[in-house]
């Protein structure tokens, strides 16, 4: 070997590289919402069943991430935000992080099956195959809805949480479900109104890019007027109770008061104050969802100690 | 003259080797612990080898 081979292994992964290719980020969110569908259940589970189940979630998630960079690796290397991910910036080759995802896929399914309840694994099963065909290789780059629908994907986790626990479907854990569901249009577009021209770029036909600012605007309004009954109505099932009531109210009051603002404002007043409010909006929404679900918990464990209301 | 070339690259490898091990005993460990609470939950499992079972024997009811 001569000292010119010595660059070829620049590159080379390390244990970091392949952590990342899960996106660990949307990874610690499953695995919070999950955990929360499975404790807020009626039904105990055993911790190491528990433990368990949550670490076969989450690893199916992570391999939903690695195949979504393997299908997207072309755009993320034209986007800012995604440049520096493990495919485009050449430590991790494509067929590697297709054969990581294909197998804890596998994996994750077979062993949560094992571990919780066949409805389980294949609500999990199911999730992968939605995050990875429906909305990475068919929606995203075809329509403006695009996040409404794949949105789906990341509102399944509390509900195979509930799974875990009950082994099965109920309005509590449908209704989780949607509190996800409709919170991602409005938390997605905001983010897309202040990152301008990434998506442009990469030909994703982003609501901002295919229909303009002033129809995301009113998007955004109209998705999170929608969401509010959703949020409040969860409250009134078995698993609500006065905190979580609390909680909605003040959370669905402030993501209101942000859409309207969003709404209200056009984009020579974004521009002037470079996308203050938008980006206010994005940052509420992410504390929106973390409140709610913080909050069932809390309910959870006063109904646990005897203090539950209802 | 001992040749000790530490590379940054040896490095790297060396978090995956380490990465990859840890991960594996994790597996390993999440797996037997899962096992003992499965089987536990089946309740008393009896052994059928090399054991008299006196509730087996007629005569002895």
């Amino acid at each position: 070997m001569t000292d010119t081979d010595a660059t070829a292994f620049e590159n080379e992964a390390g244990f970091g590289d392949y952590f990342a290719l899960l996106k660990p980020r949307v990874m610690s969110l499953v695995i919070f919402t999950a955990l929360v569908g499975l404790l807020v259940a009626p039904v105990g589970v055993h911790p190491i069943v528990a433990l368990s189940s949550i670490i076969f979630i989450a690893v199916g998630a992570g391999a939903s991430g690695a195949l979504n960079m393997w299908w997207d690796a072309d755009i993320d290397a034209v986007m800012r935000r995604t440049a520096k991910r493990p495919i485009p910036s050449g430590r991790v080759g494509a067929e590697e992080a297709l054969a990581i995802g294909v197998a804890l896929s596998g994996l994750s399914v077979v062993m949560l099956a094992l571990a919780a309840s066949m409805l389980a694994a294949g609500l999990l099963a199911f999730t992968i195959f939605f995050y990875v065909v429906v909305y990475s290789m068919w929606l995203k780059r075809w329509t403006p809805q695009n996040i409404v629908i794949g949105g789906a994907a990341g509102a399944f986790p509390p509900m195979i949480g509930w799974a875990v626990a009950t082994g099965g479907v109920s309005i509590e854990s449908m209704l989780m479900f949607a509190l996800i569901f409709m919170w991602t249009p409005p938390h997605f577009w905001a983010l897309a109104l202040f990152m301008k021209g990434d998506y442009a770029d990469a030909g994703v036909p982003m609501l901002t890019v295919t229909h303009g600012r002033r129809v995301t605007r009113n998007h955004v309004l109209i998705y999170t007027v929608l969401l509010v009954p959703v949020a409040i109505g969860l409250g009134f099932t078995s698993i609500g109770g006065p905190v979580y009531l609390a909680t909605a109210l003040v959370m669905n009051a402030l993501f209101l008061k942000g859409a309207f603002a969003i709404w209200r404002r056009d984009e020579v007043q974004a521009e002037a104050d470079s996308y203050a409010t938008e980006k206010q909006v994005f940052r509420v929404s992410l504390y929106y969802l973390f409140a709610h679900f913080t909050a069932l918990l809390v309910d959870a464990s006063l109904r646990a100690f005897g203090l539950g209301l209802w | 003259m001992a040749i000790k070339a530490e590379h940054e690259i040896h490095q790297r490898r060396l978090s995956r080797n380490v990465g990859v091990g840890l991960v594996l005993v994790g597996f390993v460990v999440l797996m037997f612990g899962l096992s003992v609470v499965k089987i536990r939950s089946l309740g008393a499992v009896q052994g059928f080898d090399h054991v008299v079972r006196p509730e087996m024997i007629e005569d002895t009811k």
